[in-house]
């Protein structure tokens, strides 16, 4: 090797990546820990050992109810991916395999819808969810949601589905496998991989989404997003509560996020980057 | 025969999708752009009529307007010069060999994960409090006066947060890039002599070229809609301080029930994110021809 790496040079990088990470980390780590301490402890300066009393978790739940927003933010995430992959998957589908000469334009106008700033049209969207009686519904989050998030998963499932190769498929005509047959042992084996990345990432883009979902929703169907902005309130001087809360919050989807980090560079950047 | 009837399946397949969009992007622009010509306060709903380019006007000639746009730059430019460089520097220093390096990788993309409300709030109060943070402890114990971060400094520490929340993003797509970069390639730039200097300027940088770009487009795309961060911390205030054009807008719309004025700032917002937006896609459809 041209290149040795020196110990001493790779336990230097090593000591360095890891304070910078520990220092990037270290909010969330302290959030976790504060979760841990009474409240006044949480107010009593600087500590990194907590007492570790459960007792915020249980209050979280007893006086705030933590378990609606939960659910609230578990059934308009998932619901919203997966009516957006219903719609999205034979869009992608078909501009994969049978691309013509607008498939490109029609991909680029889906991305453009993305750009829309939410805010530009907040006024008929609170109007329509008005009159409608969609506000602060839990379908009414799932369609937001599910149409916001609709341009990235056509456009993740279609630079998936590009990679199949079309030769197999035709392969597979050849000896004579049925339309059927095609679908189920040949198609469906090579396009769940990337099904499977965009619903991660898109559950985990609408779990984190925080305009809609705090201006759109009130008591009954508000998500942990709209949940949690409640405690900026002067009422939410409890930071230990407030630290279970966040931790529970954010813990599901921090593990789903590690699992995800190739597919959220592909999704995030159009393909862009791979 | 076989083609005409995959292309007629291909649009029946492509349908729901295109419609939902068209019907989704057109209904509230369109209205958006009515109401913008409208007199029309939801205080006083049946007193509506036409208002020509009254409310573009009002809405132009407010202060809090430019302060408004002032702002969004100013935290759009601020994130993006924070996340860049440093984006930069942590993925070439992740980059190195050392030990453990899948562990670092998760523990610095883990802000990214972080909802925005969640984020906001614990720099807040854990870290940001005049009183009890992590920083005013800092303070003390160095002998100095604590900062009252969101009312001394509110716009620097909104753009603290979120460059906190994009720092990942950016170090993680940069990382992406790097690792792309051929190995071969390094060493015989090495071996010929040229310095670790030289190697950063004539080799990684114009290397990462590329991916700096989308990070800077998709960025601002987001940067320009920071809305939950600045709700949870400081308010839009003190005064207009910390407000951008989204919170302002927010601001006229549900608070001030000024529906004709929300909507000619939404009809601005959408202008300049479309500006933007053209950029993007142009660097974007470059690379679907590939």
């Amino acid at each position: 090797m041209a290149r040795a790496v020196t110990t001493q040079r790779k336990i230097f990088f090593t000591v360095a990546s890891w304070a910078v990470a520990l220092l990037i980390f270290f909010p969330i780590l302290y959030t976790i820990i504060t979760s841990l301490k009474s409240e006044t402890e949480a107010i009593q300066g600087f500590g990194l050992i907590p007492s570790f009393t459960f007792e915020n978790y249980v209050l979280v739940q007893t006086q705030n109810g933590y378990f609606k927003p939960f659910m609230n933010s578990v059934v308009i995430s998932v619901g919203s991916t997966l009516i957006a992959l219903l719609i999205a998957v034979p869009a992608a589908w078909a501009m994969a395999f049978s691309p013509t000469k607008r498939t490109k334009d029609i991909l680029m106008w889906m991305l453009s819808t993305k750009m829309m700033p939410a805010v530009g049209v907040l006024v008929p969207m609170y109007l329509i969810f008005r009159d409608t009686a969609l506000l602060d519904t839990r379908l009414g989050m799932t369609i937001v949601l599910t149409m916001i998030n609709l341009p990235i998963v056509v456009w993740m499932l279609y630079t998936y589905f590009r990679e199949i190769p079309g030769e197999i498929l035709e392969a597979a005509r050849m000896d004579g496998a049925s339309l059927w047959n095609e679908i189920v042992h040949v198609l469906t084996p090579m396009a769940v991989p990337g099904i499977a990345s965009t619903m991660l990432l898109n559950i985990i883009l609408a779990w984190n989404e925080a305009f809609w979902s705090i201006r759109l929703s009130a008591a009954n169907a508000a998500p942990l997003t709209a949940f949690i902005a409640s405690f900026s309130s002067p009422q939410g001087l409890f930071w230990a509560k407030l630290s279970a809360a966040s931790t529970l919050a954010i813990a599901p989807i921090l593990v789903m996020g590690w699992f995800s980090q190739r597919q959220l560079v592909r999704g995030l950047t159009f393909g862009a980057v791979k | 025969m076989a083609t005409r009837n995959t292309s007629t399946l291909a649009r029946f397949m492509m349908a729901p999708a295109v419609g939902l969009l068209l019907i989704w992007m057109i209904v509230p622009l369109a209205m958006t752009l009515w109401y913008s010509f409208q007199n029309y306060n939801l205080l006083n709903p049946i007193n509506r009529s036409w208002a020509g380019f009254e409310n573009y006007y009002y809405f132009y000639t407010d202060p809090a307007f430019w302060q408004s746009i002032a702002n969004t730059m100013t935290i759009v430019l601020g994130v993006l010069a924070i996340t860049v460089i440093g984006g930069i520097l942590l993925a070439i220093l992740i980059d190195q060999p050392m030990f453990g390096q899948g562990f670092v990788r998760i523990l610095v993309i883990s802000p990214f994960f972080v909802m925005p409300p969640v984020a906001a709030l614990i720099w807040k109060n854990m870290i940001m409090h005049p009183s009890y943070g992590v920083f005013a402890d800092m303070a003390r114990w160095l002998g100095f006066q604590p900062i009252d971060w969101f009312g001394q400094y509110p716009l620097l520490s909104i753009v603290i947060i979120v460059a906190w929340q994009w720092l990942p993003f950016a170090t993680l797509i940069l990382l992406t890039a790097l690792q792309s970069l051929d190995g071969e390639q390094k060493e015989a730039a090495e071996m010929d002599g040229a310095g670790v200097l030289s190697r950063f300027i004539h080799l990684t940088l114009p290397h990462l070229a590329r991916s700096i770009t989308v990070v800077i487009l998709i960025q601002t795309i987001f940067l320009l809609a920071v809305y939950a961060e600045i709700l949870v911390t400081t308010n839009g205030g003190p005064g207009f301080a910390s407000t951008n054009l989204a919170f302002l807008i927010y601001r006229t719309a549900l608070l001030s029930y000024d529906v004709g004025g929300a909507s000619a700032g939404g009809v601005i917002a959408v202008i300049l994110a479309n500006i933007v937006a053209f950029f993007l896609m142009r660097t974007v459809g470059k690379n679907l021809d590939r």
